[in-house]
Formats: C-alpha cells, structure tokens, sequence
C-alpha cells in the first residue's frame, strides 16, 4: 500500500484538527485563568494575575494542595512496594493462578471508578464499620496505583538479562545481595517512572475519592468542585485547574522521560 | 559486603564457620524458590484480596440487604427488593438506556476521530514527528479528569468558545445537555483509544502493506483486508477504556449535562443523600454486569493481550 500525496495530505490536516480538539479546552482553562471577566466570557477583553494571587492567598486552597500531596505521596509509596513484589514474582517464576493474579491487578482501573469507589465505601462503612478519614483514602487510592508500578516494574524485569541475576549468584552473592546490586540498579528507573505515574494518578483522580474521603478531608480536586458551582469562582477555580494540571502532567514528563531514555541506551 | 569475587573467597575459607542469621536465610532463600515466590507475593496478593476483592464480594453481598427505612441502619435481611426495584421501576430502565446509549457513542465517535491521527502516527509521520505526537496525545491523558470537564463547562458555556465559534454560523452551543456530556466524555477518553489503535497500528509490518500493493491491491482494499482485520484487537482494545469509563461516570454529567442522569448519579445519590448503600449496591451491578458481557465479547478478538 502506497499513499498518495493527497492522502498523506489529508491525514496530516486530520491529525491537526485532533490536536487543535485535544488542547483547546485545556487551553482556554489555561486562558481563562488571566481573563479579567469573572463569568468565563470569551474572548477575554482584559487580562489579569489578579486570580492568581487570589490563589495563592486562599487558605482552603493550600490545605487542599497539602493533603493531595501527602495523600498521592502515601499511596505512590505504597503502590511502589507492592507493585515491584508482585512484578518479581510475576517475571521470575511459574505458579499456578498466575492469570487471575495479573486480571486482579488491573481490576481496580479497569472497572469504572465508581465501581471501585462504592466497594470500597461500602466495605468500609457497612463491613468494618470504620469512619471515612484520610487514611481510608490512601487505601483505597493505593489500591488503584499499584497497577502503574507493577506495569512498569514487569515490561523492564521482562526485558533486563537474567543472565547477570545467574551469574552474580554463581558467583555467591546471596539472594537479597543479588537484588541489591543486580536486578534494583537495572530496573530503578522504571520504578522511579511507575511511582511518579502512581503519584500523578492519586493527585488528580476524583471519583474513587468522592466515595472514600470524609468530608472533612478536602483534597485539591474536591476543593475544585466544591467551589466550581459557586458564583464568582470560577477565576480562582481556573487557576487552581491549571496547577493541578501542572503537578500531575509534571512528574509524567520525567517518567516518559526515563523511560524513553532507557529503551534507546 | 558479600559480593564480586572478595566474598567468595571469604566463604571458601570459613566454609565451616558458624553462620551468620543473615547467611542462614539467603541460603534457605536460595535453596527454595517456593519461598521466594512467597515471600514475594504474600504482602501483594493479600493488599489485593483483603482490600479489593473482598469489597467488590461485598458489594455484591450488600445488594441483597435492605436499609431499614425508620433509623437508616442497613440490616443483612437477605431479599431481591432492590433487584425488583431495579426490574419494575421505569427510572433504572431508563437511566440505563440512556447510560449505554452515551457510552456506545462516546466509544464509537471517538474510534472514528482516533483511526486517521493514530494512522498518520504509525505510518505517515517521520520518527521524529511520532515522538512529538504520542508525547502530545499522552500528556493530555493524564491531566486531571477533573479539569478536563471542568473545561468544557467554560467551552459549552453561553459566553464560551463554543457560542463565539458557532454564532456567525448561525448555530448555539449545546449548552449543559445530554449532547455537552456526550462531546465532553468523548473527548476525555479520546487519548485512551488514540493510543492502543496507534500501537495496534505500529504492529501492522510494513512489508505487508508494500507486498499488498505490489499483487495490486488497491490502498482502500489494503485497508479494509489487511489493515482493519489485524487492527481490531487494538480498536476493541481502545474501546474498553472509552466504554467502561463512560458506563461509570457521574462527575463528568454533574458538571457538563444540566440535569441529566446516568447510573453513577443514581448510585452516588444512593450511597450519599439517601444512605442506601443496599441500593446503591444493586444499581451498581448493572454497569458491572454490562461490563462483564462486553469484556467477554470482546474478549474473542484477543483485545485484552492488548492492554
């Protein structure tokens, strides 16, 4: 099959029409969040950083930041152990139900969230009987991030040489010496990848979160669509859009990043 | 210190030295691969049963309860009233309905956007051009869900971008309706079926397309014999992400679809205003009993090694 010209043509201007589509919404957030209206009227006919320095002096904005933060830090650190256990058992040994293990695993994204956010409210609140708090919240997003490490943990593990892991061994190095300085060095960027992609998962997502944070505790997303439907927000709301876009694509960048650097050495 | 060839010959001089506790253990980790294993998945698959498995079980043990109407406790009185509800009353019926009818063509329109820019990624654009885009098309896909519908409440505003686009056309902005939610859900899930098409894609080996061509194959027939045949596990693929997601989602039509409502409204409203988890839990099984049959359709195209 050869394309003609014109075709080639075609899906080119195609392919821009699908950009233009992706980022203009996401850019007019971006705008907006200068735009001296306060009811979202385009084209903006005044710009301003008066919004951001709203922003920034709003204290339920802060506190919301810092418990997004602390709350994606917990279950990046969490799903980071768990992934990179299951993704050595998975690459380096046959057992049986090794199927349904790797079905689990991706079960918690692969379901829609709500899904997962009313097992999870329910199996706390009617099952254990225990109160929402931020620590039911870490759970449960922990839960969801385990899957980003795994992924990236099992596609290096799969791809390193198992060679060296053998022959570090035949050379007397026991188990836990092996992994030190065998297989961890080879396969430490592509947790420090999964770990920043679990992070940037926890820090935006928000249905999960609805169904299993108290409502005392506010992270940045709920903070945004608590204050989105309020009258006169939506400015401060626009900005606060645009950091979160910023701190959760971020640390995606750095993980592509790595990954990439390290399919091409 | 215990590796490289220092340590070995430590041990071959001190072979019958006591042990140390440390040695003891990887010995017997070396000598049992069982072990191993199981100290390696215990504390996973345990997080993963107790945690995930158990409550979706849970879930769908709740449904069967009842929610005592006077105090608002959930009692295990084991019934079928909220699966009758679901059966009788004409809202579930509906609200499913609409909820499918959405996800169908959030997933079918977003196919249709997804094959030209994912073909002029794959065989079209210079390496350097693909890396480009599947940079651009990835970072989209992780900035906030949130914002995203957030978004398009600016877009399909009636002073926003959309209305400013339309009017010298003559047209209105939908507005926050059924068809905003639809153009807002679509366009959130995009990036999920752009991506495994485009992998799909890459798969398909050049030299089939050029030995197509060369026993005179028309491009239009290429595509449609080769091309589409080999690309439907990755399309099906794409698929799940864009349907599932849809099938679930209650914040997207909060925001962007007036006063429409899809299941997740239906089960967040249970679970939050009117405490019937019971309830809740039984509207739940509908988009997990939807999912489940499309997943084992599709399941028949091999799409789910393509995760």
């Amino acid at each position: 099959m050869r394309l003609s010209k014109p075709a080639k043509a075609i899906l080119a201007i195609l392919s821009a029409l699908t950009l233009v589509y992706i980022y203009t919404p996401i850019g007019v957030v971006l705008i907006n969040s200068f735009n001296a209206s306060k009811n979202m009227s385009w084209p903006p006919s005044e710009f301003t950083l008066h919004w951001w320095q709203v922003a920034t002096q709003s204290a339920g904005m802060l506190s919301a930041l810092a418990t997004s933060i602390l709350v994606a830090t917990a279950s990046a650190a969490i799903a980071l152990v768990l992934g990179t256990l299951l993704a050595l058992a998975m690459s380096r040994y046959k057992f049986f139900g090794k199927q349904p293990v790797s079905l689990m695993v991706i079960l918690p994204i692969a379901l829609p969230g709500i899904v997962t956010g009313i097992a999870l409210n329910n199996a706390f609140r009617t099952i254990l009987g225990v109160q929402l708090t931020i620590a039911t919240l870490i759970v449960a997003h922990a839960t969801f991030c385990i899957v980003t490490v795994y992924n990236n943990a099992l596609a290096r593990l799969n791809r390193m040489n198992k060679t060296m892991e053998e022959a570090s061994a035949d050379l007397g190095a026991g188990v836990w010496t092996t992994f030190r300085l065998v297989t961890l060095p080879q396969m430490a960027s592509a947790l420090v990848a999964g770990a920043l992609l679990a992070f940037a998962l926890s820090f935006d997502e928000i249905i999960v979160t609805t169904f299993t944070a108290s409502g005392g505790v506010e992270t940045l997303p709920i903070w945004i669509l608590n204050n989105m439907f309020r009258p006169g927000k939506a400015p401060v709301v626009d900005v606060v859009a645009v950091v979160v876009v910023l701190i959760s694509v971020l640390p995606i960048y750095f993980a592509q990043r790595l990954t990439v650097a390290e399919k091409t050495r | 210190m215990s590796d490289g060839p220092v340590s070995v010959t430590l041990k071959g001089s001190d072979i019958s030295a006591p042990k140390s506790f440390a040695h003891r253990v990887s010995s017997r980790l070396y000598a049992s691969a069982k072990l191993r294993l199981r100290l390696l998945v215990s504390a996973p698959l345990l997080w993963l049963a107790l945690v995930y498995v158990a409550a979706l079980l849970a879930l769908f043990v709740t449904a069967f309860w009842t929610m005592d109407s006077f105090t608002g406790e959930i009692r295990p009185d084991w019934n079928l009233d909220n699966f009758i509800q679901l059966f009788t009353n004409s809202l579930y019926q509906t609200v499913t309905l609409r909820t499918l009818g959405i996800a169908l063509m959030v997933t079918v329109v977003d196919i249709l956007i997804a094959l030209p820019i994912a073909f002029f990624m794959a065989k079209v654009a210079s390496p350097r051009m693909r890396g480009i885009l599947v940079i651009s098309i990835l970072m989209p896909l992780w900035a906030s869900y949130l914002v995203k519908a957030y978004a398009w409440r600016s877009v399909l505003s009636n002073e926003g971008i959309l209305q400013w686009l339309l009017r010298p056309l003559g047209l209105d902005t939908p507005g926050y309706s059924l068809v905003g939610a639809a153009l807002t859900l679509g366009y959130i899930w995009l990036p999920y079926v752009i991506l495994p098409i485009y992998t799909g894609l890459e798969k398909v080996p050049q030299n089939i397309l050029e030995a197509s061509s060369d026993l005179g194959a028309k491009t239009w027939s290429t595509l449609r014999l080769i091309v589409f045949p080999m690309l439907l596990p990755a399309i099906a693929a794409g698929s799940i992400f864009a349907f599932s997601l849809t099938m679930g989602d209650y914040i997207t039509i909060n925001i962007v679809g007036g006063a429409t409502q899809m299941l997740g409204n239906l089960v967040y409203t249970n679970v939050g205003i009117a405490n019937n988890l019971p309830m809740a839990a039984a509207i739940a099984m509908i988009p997990i009993a939807i999912m489940f049959i499309y997943l084992s359709v599709i399941r028949k195209t091999g799409a789910l090694d393509n995760l």
